[in-house]
């Protein structure tokens, strides 16, 4: 029933994605576009097919190790800054300010400076996908810690809560939501951190494929290596999603919460157990 | 002597450069076992006042004692229960009323067992898996209040717990929370400012005036428990009750002495000037 529901949802996106693809075939057929400038799908899926196995043996672990290293690190830093910009005043108001600012520095113009810095090994890249997912874990953990309830804080106040039982009670999960959608824009930003790192020179990695197949136009695949970047993209942010999942499992009644408020007859699951009768 | 003792509370915030004074020497009393519902104009200055009750903001002067002890601003000697549930909507159930258990240092298991107990006689018995978002209005009132509850203090500050309800949820739970005072006898002290909800659960009602406010008339409500709101001298509290609190006259209701007047009339002290609304 639910499956039949969400294939239904999801029929006309699927069914217009098809059709795109089908005009993008039939248009590079029939007007006979060179095959450097503008691939058809099925070229691109022969590519794609053809350098499986080196894209796959040789460039995807080289991209997805820096692209998940650097978004671990962004994490590390993400969380101690934004737990210290929460707790000082001084850092509030001293280093939050350039945090936000910062946010809106577009930080791949950064990579060929870091290639002067630090060469054309494994570290730069690193470097440009953490200070990449950097920014927007520190602002979601600031926000989160920030958001915390008030009144819930207070409540906890005349219970005689010590400030740090209040830290892990109430502000420790009042942020883990906001960190886990900081983390989500941080995954999408991830992967193209590295592959634009990779540009500027490496051994290996989806970056350096699709800039050695530009050169000499073998522009199927170029495709290719696009369509392997995009797919990691959104499999890195699946993989968030899925973790969040786990870490917040409350999340998804409250979302059942505000479905059903709009159906109240399918309100979640309560029916009073006999013992509790006369009390209601 | 009394479980609570409220005197001269005075109380004014200030706000850009301006004072406003909010309580003005507001003194009552609450013994052991009691419940005494706070009833008043909204905006009076009620919330205020539970929260320095409760130790959670200092009085500008006054005191307030428990068991004569000087309380004033240290919080944890008053169980205290805010307007909304703030039930944490990451922690089940059985997990958000062991929240003052756990703030104490008891280990999570013996506070579970401890609250697996209270849930039967708090209707929430089967639901300690259930996280908020799954209960019903009343269930989570219900699980506010067993989380104050299990705060295990003598003294219970209630603020406005029913105000969210819809008035047949809100019946049931007037009818419970009496249930639940009779058998275990803590001091409850209730904000509220619907006088039927004061009249069907308090021994005594203590009227606020506007702000700055302070004590207009306690009113002694000598009804038989169960209340029964439509009996003609539970109608006769709720019209005197409504008199004095349009008319603002201070002084303290007495109950009706024997033999004078009807069964259900309700003597105050005389309104000088008439009965004017």
């Amino acid at each position: 029933m639910a499956v039949w529901r969400a294939a239904r949802e999801r029929f006309p996106v699927v069914a217009f994605s098809i059709a795109l693809l089908a005009a993008w075939e039939a248009a590079v057929r029939l007007l006979d576009v060179p095959k450097y400038l503008l691939p058809a799908p099925s070229g691109i899926l022969n590519a794609l097919i053809a350098s499986m196995a080196t894209l796959v043996a040789v460039h995807t672990p080289v991209t997805l190790a820096e692209a998940g290293v650097g978004l671990l690190m962004a994490l590390a830093a993400g969380v101690v800054t934004g737990g210290a910009v929460h707790a000082f005043p001084l850092a509030r108001r001293t280093v939050y300010p350039l945090l936000v600012v910062s946010q809106t520095v577009p930080v791949m113009v950064l990579a060929p400076l870091l290639v002067i810095w630090f060469g054309y090994g494994a570290l730069p890249k690193l470097l440009l996908v953490a200070i990449a997912c950097y920014f927007p874990i520190a602002v979601a953990v600031v926000d989160g810690l920030d958001s915390a309830d008030a009144g819930m804080l207070k409540l906890l106040r005349s219970m005689g809560a010590r400030p740090w039982q209040q830290f892990i009670m109430v502000k420790v999960p009042a942020a883990l939501s906001s960190l886990f959608t900081g983390l989500r824009v941080a995954a999408s930003y991830a992967v193209m951190a590295a592959v634009v790192a990779e540009w500027m020179g490496a051994e290996a990695g989806l970056g350096t494929f699709i800039v050695r197949s530009a050169h000499s136009f073998r522009t199927e695949h170029v495709f290719a290596g696009i369509v392997l970047v995009s797919l990691y993209s959104v499999g890195l942010f699946v993989v968030v999603d899925a973790v969040r999942r786990r870490a917040l499992p409350w999340e998804i009644y409250l979302r059942e919460d505000t479905w059903h408020r709009q159906d109240s007859q399918h309100r979640a699951p309560v029916e009073y157990p006999s013992q509790g009768g006369s009390w209601e | 002597m009394a479980k609570l003792s409220v005197r001269q509370l005075t109380k004014a915030y200030v706000e850009r450069g301006r004072r406003l004074p909010v309580l003005n020497a507001v003194s009552f009393e609450a013994h052991a076992g009691e419940f005494v519902a706070v009833i008043g104009p909204s905006g009076c200055g009620k919330s205020t006042l539970f929260e320095i009750v409760c130790g959670l903001l200092a009085a500008d002067a006054g005191t307030v004692e428990v068991d004569g002890e000087q309380v004033m601003g240290r919080p944890g000697w008053v169980a205290y229960m805010p307007q909304d549930d703030l039930l944490f909507p990451w922690r089940r159930l059985i997990d958000n009323v062991i929240v003052p258990l756990e703030i104490k240092g008891m280990r999570k298991e013996a506070a579970r067992a401890r609250a697996l107990e209270w849930l039967p006689v708090f209707g929430l018995a089967g639901f300690e898996e259930a996280y908020p978002s799954q209960l019903s209005g009343g269930m989570r009132k219900r699980a506010a209040l067993l989380r104050t509850f299990l705060t295990e203090r003598d003294i219970v500050a209630l603020d406005e717990p029913f105000g969210a309800l819809d008035a047949h949820t809100r019946r049931k739970m007037h009818s419970w929370l009496a249930d639940v005072h009779a058998r275990l006898g803590r001091t409850i002290l209730l904000i509220t400012h619907d006088v039927e909800e004061a009249l069907v659960l308090a021994d005594r009602v203590i009227v606020l005036s506007r702000r700055p406010a302070r004590v207009v008339f306690e009113l002694a409500v000598d009804l038989p428990r169960p209340r029964d709101v439509l009996s003609p001298a539970f109608a006769a509290f709720k019209g005197a009750l409504l008199e004095r609190l349009a008319d603002g006259k201070e002084g303290i209701a007495s109950p009706v002495p024997d033999g004078v007047g009807p069964p259900w009339a309700v003597r105050l002290p005389a309104t000088e000037g008439g009965g004017k609304r």
